[in-house]
């Protein structure tokens, strides 16, 4: 197999408009010939509802939620990036696409990034069109802030609520259409396969999640806007219901897993408090703009925070990276976080966490200056540990927030099987190594409002696709695979529960393929995956039965997934013996520390095709091509 | 510590239901509700009974996921809190706690505490929307807004739609609900055009949803996690008759 990119030859400022106008047209009077799948309601799945219903396509849109304004974009605090340059300060579409080049450690496809960086000014247009309510300055005119390892002031945001404003406006814009008839929504449906008929992607099986009862969908084409896979962590920022089903069940049907090594651990967490914690609650990275990160300069100093006398304070980023400070990328943070905990320098009850410090900040800008920045991320400080971030540091320690890996696509955001499209987080294309703060909004906005229009249209216009019905022998067979595997789980009738298990893996994946991943680790995490997967299947429990409301079945068919998907994690990790971004091997690292790339030997996208479970994958590599830049080893010092 | 529950036990949207006593065992003070919650679930499925259903996702207290009576107050006691974000350091060794599933018409029960709120999507269906499509919106900054407005609108755009304040109002109006949408877009210039219909769908179809009316208890504001103000409703109805006197 060969992987063809399908990017478009030219200057790289050109590309898109040029592909845009390569691009077949459907005729508006033959758009609601057409039936398109979405699957997922985020800020990529909602925005690709809204804009093809709003273009004439019959939409069928599904999410696993109650409604799709729940879906878990909804939760992202800190902001979005624009190129837009409304403060003066030197950016531009070109050095937001350099920054996310970089930043992403040179693993990432220069045209697609390119394209999100031109596209990301029509996101804000089109989002304040809605009425998405984005911090102003007091003269009218939108507010931006710096974010997350940018030395410009590029981020857009409304209080620490960004992702709901913008979902919301996603949401409602879909709502629209509903009420237009455009789009149908499928609220509480989990997509358990995707139906191939003559090689295409044409439809899905789900399962009621009221009802209990499997139905059969088909269209003309798939998107799957389901998200990313950092709940296989057990412990995570992502909601406890996100989860890599959808796309594992589309990996098992041939489509690439790309890069799933490529991990994001977000430095400012919350800490882990005890052990029936069910998930990790992320402090926006908006505080490092003001926050001090520190720790004891002494192993071992049990002192509060206020007996530590300034001298005996080590502001260990300000002191390793004096020009970026505090806003060191995330993956720079979390490994200097970690750093400093093995040294015995941790601080809080479990010794696993850093103080982000706002005394200064205090002093500087006066309490109700900081209130207004931070105010309801303190309330939510203190609501989780019961401490008062005005008087007392936070506690921070890194946890895994994101998946820059995830289905491989092309260009056009299809995937290797021709009509499935991904987008949003469930697709690797546009973050390489690391994402940046404030892109993931960018992105899955991107791919719905901007790039899906034009690309699934050329798709539709220049494809064929038999007639079919849910008739068609290829849905049988789906839903009986799908009704078979559940039927296995319910058998099994053990002792276990799928939460259980489901930590045991969460707490094997982040030992040995967390924030530093070496090879008897990874060796150890291959060895150990396949039997906690066997013990899954003689002794999980799982009460009840599929046919009504079963929050637990539900659970344990995630989990038998990530059972799976974990081994493809763990290999891909072993694979790449480089360092880059997220990901960590701590065989590959410069003098000083720093992850070292190895561009002879791992420039390429790594895209795994299935070949039955327990069995070694097939690894497809797609080389990267630099035109534009130069990869560099990156330096924040 | 040890918590006692009551919990609201029901099988379908069309079963009996009923109160079911629990004990939640070696609660810690740090853990969330919900996660006391869960220990009870593995408890229950470790002996081979169906867990309680319960819905939650983000667990931070914005998806408006989570959301059931504890002891009588949607969400339970703390304010501006939703029960996902409610510690069990608030609750002392040996209470004794009811779990209820919101009650109201516009909310049928679907198992035990989920109830069916696809009425809110069908309330914003109905105009809670500025009718723009994607890719003709002008230069962000060519509307200026003055600040105070934003944040404003911002207040009542914070809604997470949980529907507490459902749950809390004796007559089951969704009045917080629906005219915190109505005032976010109202006091924005992009929600102008439609102002004046917006109101008029959005209440018609809030009303056929089987939601009481609002008679100014407060009960709505007072439970609400995000602090959503009742003068949002105080703008419902003014917008609602400008809307009719002018149409």
């Amino acid at each position: 197999m060969t992987l063809d990119s399908k990017v478009p030859s030219g200057p790289l400022a050109e590309k898109w408009d040029s592909h845009k106008f390569a691009s077949k047209l459907v005729n508006p009077a033959n758009r609601r010939k057409h039936t398109v799948i979405i699957v997922g309601t985020g800020l990529a799945g909602a925005s690709a509802a809204s804009s093809l219903g709003e273009l004439g396509y019959n939409v069928l849109s599904f999410c696993i939620q109650d409604s799709p304004r729940r879906a878990h974009s909804i939760a992202a605090q800190g902001g979005i990036n624009a190129a837009k340059n409304y403060q003066n300060d030197g950016d531009s579409i070109y050095r937001l696409f350099y920054d996310t080049i970089k930043g992403g450690d040179y693993r990432a496809r220069e045209a697609n990034v390119y394209r999100l960086a031109q596209v990301s000014v029509n996101i804000i247009d089109q989002c304040v069109a809605q009425g998405v309510p984005f911090a102003r300055e007091y003269g009218g005119q939108l507010d931006n802030r710096s974010f997350g390892g940018a030395q410009v002031s590029r981020t857009f945001y409304a209080r620490g609520q960004t992702g709901q404003q913008l979902l919301l406006g996603a949401y409602q814009s879909m709502q629209r259409q509903v009420a237009r008839g455009q789009v149908k929504q499928f609220p509480n449906r989990e997509m358990l396969d995707l139906v191939l008929i003559n090689g295409q992607a044409r439809g899905i099986i789900v399962r009621n999640l009221v009802t209990g009862q499997l139905e059969r969908y088909v269209a003309d084409a798939v998107c799957l806007a389901t998200g990313g896979y950092g709940t296989a962590y057990y412990l995570s920022t992502n909601a406890v219901g996100s989860n890599v089903t959808a796309s594992w069940r589309a990996h098992k049907r041939g489509a690439l897993f790309a890069n799933p090594c490529f991990t994001q651990i977000h430095p400012t967490c919350i800490p882990v408090s005890g052990e029936d914690q069910s998930k990790l609650t992320l402090m926006s990275e908006s505080l490092r703009n003001d926050g001090r990160v520190w720790v004891p300069k002494n192993t071992g100093d049990k002192r509060r925070a206020a007996d530590i006398p300034e001298s005996e304070r080590d502001y260990y980023l300000e002191r390793k990276y004096p020009s970026f400070g505090n806003l060191v990328p995330r993956d720079v943070a979390s490994r200097n976080a970690k750093q400093v905990c093995d040294e015995g320098r941790g601080v809080g009850e479990t010794g696993l966490a850093v103080y982000l410090d706002f005394k200064d900040a205090i002093q500087r800008l006066g309490h109700d200056v900081v209130a207004a920045r931070y105010g309801n991320l303190f309330e939510m400080y203190e609501k989780i540990t019961g401490e008062d971030p005005y008087t007392v540091p936070m506690r921070m320690y890194p946890a895994i927030h994101y998946a820059m890996g995830g289905l491989w696509v092309d260009y056009n955001l299809m995937s290797n099987v021709p009509g499935l499209h991904v987008l949003g987080e469930a697709n690797f294309s546009d973050h390489g190594a690391n994402r940046l703060g404030a892109s993931a909004l960018m992105q899955g906005l991107a791919d719905g409002y901007f790039v899906i229009p034009y690309t699934l249209a050329h798709y539709i216009a220049g494809t064929k696709v038999e007639k079919v019905t849910t008739d068609h022998d290829a849905f049988k067979e789906a839903e009986n695979s799908v009704q078979d595997r559940i039927n296995k789980v319910l058998a099994v009738k053990g002792t276990k529960t799928p939460r259980e298990l489901h930590r045991q893996l969460g707490r094997l994946l982040w030992d040995d393929v967390g924030m530093a991943r070496n090879e008897a680790g990874l060796k150890k995490a291959l060895a150990t995956i396949p039997k906690l997967r066997e013990e899954f299947w003689q002794n999980v429990a799982v009460p009840g039965d599929a046919n009504n409301l079963n929050k637990n079945l539900e659970y344990a068919g995630r989990v038998a997934d990530y059972l799976e998907f974990a081994e493809l994690l763990a290999l891909d990790a072993l694979t790449r013996t480089e360092s880059c971004g997220g990901h960590f091997r701590e065989e590959s690292q410069t003098p000083e520390g720093e992850a070292q790339r190895d561009d002879a030997h791992f420039s390429h996208v790594s895209a795994w095709e299935f070949q039955g479970v327990g069995k070694t994958p097939t690894l497809h590599k797609e080389p990267l091509v630099f035109e534009e830049v130069h990869p560099s080893q990156r330096s924040y010092k | 510590m040890k918590i006692h529950l009551k919990v609201w036990r029901q099988a379908g949207p069309t079963a009996h239901g009923q109160f079911v006593n629990y004990t939640a065992e070696n609660v810690s003070p740090h853990m969330s509700f919900l996660e006391m919650l869960d220990v009870v679930n593995e408890g229950l499925i470790r002996k081979g009974q169906e867990a309680i259903a319960f819905d939650s996702d983000c667990r931070e207290g914005i998806c408006g996921t989570c959301g059931f009576m504890v002891s009588g107050i949607p969400h339970g006691p703390e304010p501006h809190t939703t029960v996902c974000q409610l510690h069990m350091r608030k609750f002392k060794d040996g209470d004794a706690l009811t779990l209820e599933p919101w009650r109201s018409k516009g909310f049928p029960v679907l198992r035990d505490l989920i109830v069916d709120r696809s009425a809110f999507d069908r309330i914003i269906q109905a105009g809670g929307y500025t009718s723009v499509n994607t890719g003709g919106a002008q230069d962000a900054n060519a509307i200026l807004i003055g600040r105070d407005t934003a944040e404003a609108a911002m207040d009542s755009a914070a809604c997470i739609g949980c529907g507490a304040c459902v749950a809390a109002c004796k007559n089951a109006s969704a009045a917080l609900f629906t005219s915190a949408k109505i005032t976010h877009l109202s006091l924005l210039p992009q929600g102008q055009v439609e102002r004046g219909t917006r109101v008029l769908n959005m209440v018609e179809r809030m009303d056929m949803e089987g939601f009481g009316s609002c008679s100014n208890e407060g009960e709505c504001e007072a439970v609400c996690p995000k602090g959503i103000s009742l003068r949002n409703i105080a703008t419902m109805n003014r917008e609602y008759w400008k809307a009719i006197l002018s149409s």
